[in-house]
């Protein structure tokens, strides 16, 4: 394509932000799908574990190994160091396991699945159809003439509904399928690397989801093996007083390379509901990974009524030389937010990449940020962290930079900006750095600044209204981590940053 | 088009009075000059006028075609025609100048009720007005104002008023830190502006931007009130023989 239509594309998607504006009240994902479910019954205990095992036809092995997080989960306390304030959250007063009743018998194929399953996520803009996302508004660069293609794996609570393209992946030997299913077909790989970077026993959020995890998407490519698309993880907790607890494991074999999408959205409840999943992302020599997620779960209602407890643990083992990952995330929903995705650069030169925009508006609260494990030599890692607080939120961005001994000559850079909307609103910065030898460098800046009048009377007196201008300054100080996105989730986060933000003036 | 009948304006955070009463009416097609010792109240007036905060407005009225600007937001007097060249363009890091330009142009067409510019519409016309002005593509590319020189900022104001097609022009100091040949190619932007149905008022402090841009009249303020008004000879006299003289002329 020409550099014309590159531009048009840019436009176009900054029109699309400044409609969505106009266009979108407030949380767009809020409906629920009426749907007979099976669940089991409230609360959690040892017998519940085995159910859930029982439910996705485990072998005995991984029952165990469920049993043994749940039996250490029992001794441990609720971390309570985040900047974070909410009621004490009752696991007993939780559904851990729920399936639409259609799920019982898992589905052959996509044709086989319940219609009702398929609208839901059609609803939400997730093709399930093995079509062609439409090329429209692709950037020019990377897209193939025919249009880019994202293999979705659609998680509905507990159950995996369905996952697109694997015979097509199959072919380059990637393997694309729900943890389930991994831990029947591929105990190997399954065995060798689950909690191999997350541990059983890593924190009481961590340990609690070994404990019950559902579902979740597995991915292994092979040696050498470049991704031929995009693969995509679509989360969608629709059941009432549900946790929803998935686990995804992600192994970039030798030389290979993929990237990695995840959103996630929920109906608006006026209960809070809890999300505690477990990433793990294994990265081999001269691999590179690229996770991106997008999380708009239910954020509550502008009195902080309702929505999602996120308590997430995300992280990457460089495990050997050379290995790259590039974690972006655009966090705008959840009424809490506890998130802290994290590489640990144990292979000598290699590289992880923070991005992230944080949105707080309301009553939300996000404590977020990333730790960085430099343990090998010559490793390189970047922090940009963009936090924006409106209404009277509370936004923290929790960081670590870890040189150890070994690591000399390695690096890492910090950007940490904050962005405050009103007067109600907080924002923190909570970077912890430790440095263990005297060859590596770490740079941290940090700046807050409020959104300035000036720049908002030069773009209204230019004919946008207030909402139109906060948008568009704000798109502006995300810019550095929206270009970090893939083509299609830039677009969507950038509409998404445009609508967290309604009401936030005037 | 343009006009405003004793207007009295304050700082709305002090008990300061800035305009003592100013009336100005400026007709379709003219080039008015507002010139005046600093503190006279020019740039406030350009701020009333364009709705900015921090201003209180205690008498007196001002008017487009006959619609009151007091009453409306900013945001509606720009897409009434009314459009403010910036003594100081602010810069907004991280916004593309043209994703800018093509959001204010299609915020206003929306708010008149016509139909956007397509994307190929509109690279066309800001391509072609942007070499008028000799402001390159990658100008366009880089985020509004931020590193531009002096210069460009000034030039970028009239690009964007060459892309809004406002009625009513305000340029307030557009000429201050300016060189001759960037005086000129703005001065060359703003003339070609110039139509029966388009008004300007320029406001600045030396008679030579309005040897390139010919006034209709001219106007002198101070203490918040315009004190004189006359010719394109007037800006001569002031040239010449400072304010002083004249000041004290009327008292």
């Amino acid at each position: 394509m020409t550099a014309t239509t590159d531009l048009d594309v840019r436009e176009g998607v900054d029109r699309e932000t400044v409609e969505a504006v106009q266009s979108i009240g407030s949380y767009k994902y809020g409906w629920d799908t009426e749907i007979e479910m099976d669940y089991a019954p409230k609360g959690v205990n040892e017998d519940i574990v085995r159910l859930i095992s029982e439910k996705n036809n485990e072998p005995e092995w991984m029952t165990e190994w469920r049993l043994e997080a749940y039996r250490r989960w029992v001794t441990m306390t609720e971390p309570k160091w985040a900047m974070l304030n909410y009621p004490e959250i009752d696991y007993q007063d939780q559904y851990y396991y729920a399936r639409p009743k259609s799920m019982a018998v898992k589905p052959k194929s996509l044709d086989e699945v319940d219609p009702k399953l398929l609208a839901t996520y059609e609803k939400l803009g997730i093709p399930l159809k093995e079509q062609l996302i439409l090329a429209g508004v692709e950037g020019a660069e990377a897209a193939p003439a025919d249009g880019r293609r994202v293999a979705v794996d659609a998680v509905f609570d507990s159950v995996s509904v369905g996952t697109t393209f694997k015979d097509e992946l199959a072919k380059a030997g990637v393997i694309f399928c729900s943890i389930s299913e991994a831990i029947r077909e591929h105990p190997d790989l399954v065995k060798k690397y689950l909690g191999s970077v997350v541990p059983q026993s890593d924190n009481y959020f961590a340990t609690l989801n070994s404990a019950v995890f559902s579902d979740g998407s597995f991915v292994y490519v092979p040696k050498g093996v470049k991704c031929p698309m995009e693969l995509s993880t679509y989360f969608r907790i629709n059941a009432e007083n549900t946790g929803q607890f998935e686990r995804t494991l992600i192994i970039a074999d030798k030389g290979s390379y993929v990237s990695y999408l995840e959103g996630c959205t929920a109906p608006k409840r006026d209960t809070n509901q809890l999300h505690a999943a477990v990433v793990e992302i294994v990265v081999l020599e001269d691999a590179e990974v690229k996770y991106s997620t997008v999380q708009n779960w239910f954020p509550g209602d502008e009195e902080g009524k309702g929505g999602i407890y996120n308590f997430v643990t995300k992280r990457a083992d460089c495990r050997e030389a050379r290995a790259k990952v590039m974690w972006t995330q655009v966090e705008t929903g959840s009424a809490i937010t506890w998130k802290y995705p994290s590489c640990i650069l144990r292979g000598d030169e290699s590289q992880g990449e923070f991005y992230s925009i944080a949105i707080a508006n309301n009553m939300q609260q996000a404590d977020t940020g990333t730790k960085m494990i430099h343990l090998g030599r010559n490793t390189r890692s970047r922090i940009v962290s963009k936090g924006i607080s409106a209404g009277r939120a509370q936004n923290t961005y929790r960081g670590l930079v870890t040189m150890h001994p070994r690591a000399t000559n390695s690096r890492n850079y910090t950007q940490c900006d904050s962005l405050l909307i009103g007067d109600q609103c907080g924002a923190h910065t909570v970077p912890y750095i430790e440095v263990k030898n005297t060859s590596s460098r770490v740079e941290h800046e940090a700046t807050t600044s409020k959104v300035d009048d000036d720049q908002l009377f030069y773009c209204r007196q230019r004919g946008m209204d207030e909402e139109e201008a906060v948008a568009l300054v704000v798109n502006g100080f995300c810019r550095e981590v929206l270009q970090a996105l893939p083509m299609e989730f830039a677009m969507e986060a950038q509409s998404l940053v445009a609508i967290s933000l309604e009401g936030s003036v005037g | 088009m343009l006009k405003i009948d004793n207007l009295h304006v304050k700082l709305e955070e002090e008990d300061k009075q800035i305009l003592k009463g100013l009336s100005l009416e400026i007709p379709a097609g003219q080039v008015h000059a507002i010139m005046g010792p600093n503190g006279s109240g020019k740039s406030t007036l350009s701020y009333v006028l364009s709705g900015r905060d921090g201003y209180e407005v205690t008498e007196g009225s001002a008017t487009l075609d006959g619609e009151s600007l007091l009453d409306m937001e900013p945001e509606e007097r720009a897409s009434a025609g009314l459009f403010l060249a910036f003594q100081y363009p602010v810069e907004i890091p991280g916004v593309g100048n043209m994703t800018f330009l093509r959001t204010a142009v299609n915020a206003q067409r929306k708010a008149r009720g016509e139909a956007e510019l397509s994307s190929g519409d509109f690279l066309k016309l800001v391509r072609a007005k942007a070499a008028e002005l000799q402001i390159s593509p990658e100008m366009l590319k880089r985020p509004v104002n931020v590193g531009f020189s002096g210069g460009e900022k000034k030039r970028n104001e009239i690009l964007q008023m060459a892309m809004l097609e406002p009625r009513m022009c305000i340029m307030d100091e557009t000429d201050s830190g300016l060189d001759v040949d960037a005086m000129r190619l703005v001065s060359d932007g703003v003339n070609a502006l110039r139509s029966p149905d388009r008004s300007f008022l320029v406001i600045t402090h030396y008679q030579r931007l309005l040897n390139h841009i010919q006034p209709d009249v001219v106007h002198i303020m101070a203490n918040g009130r315009i004190v004189k008004s006359g010719g394109p000879e007037l800006a001569l006299q002031v040239e010449q023989e400072g304010y002083g003289d004249l000041l004290a002329e009327v008292g």
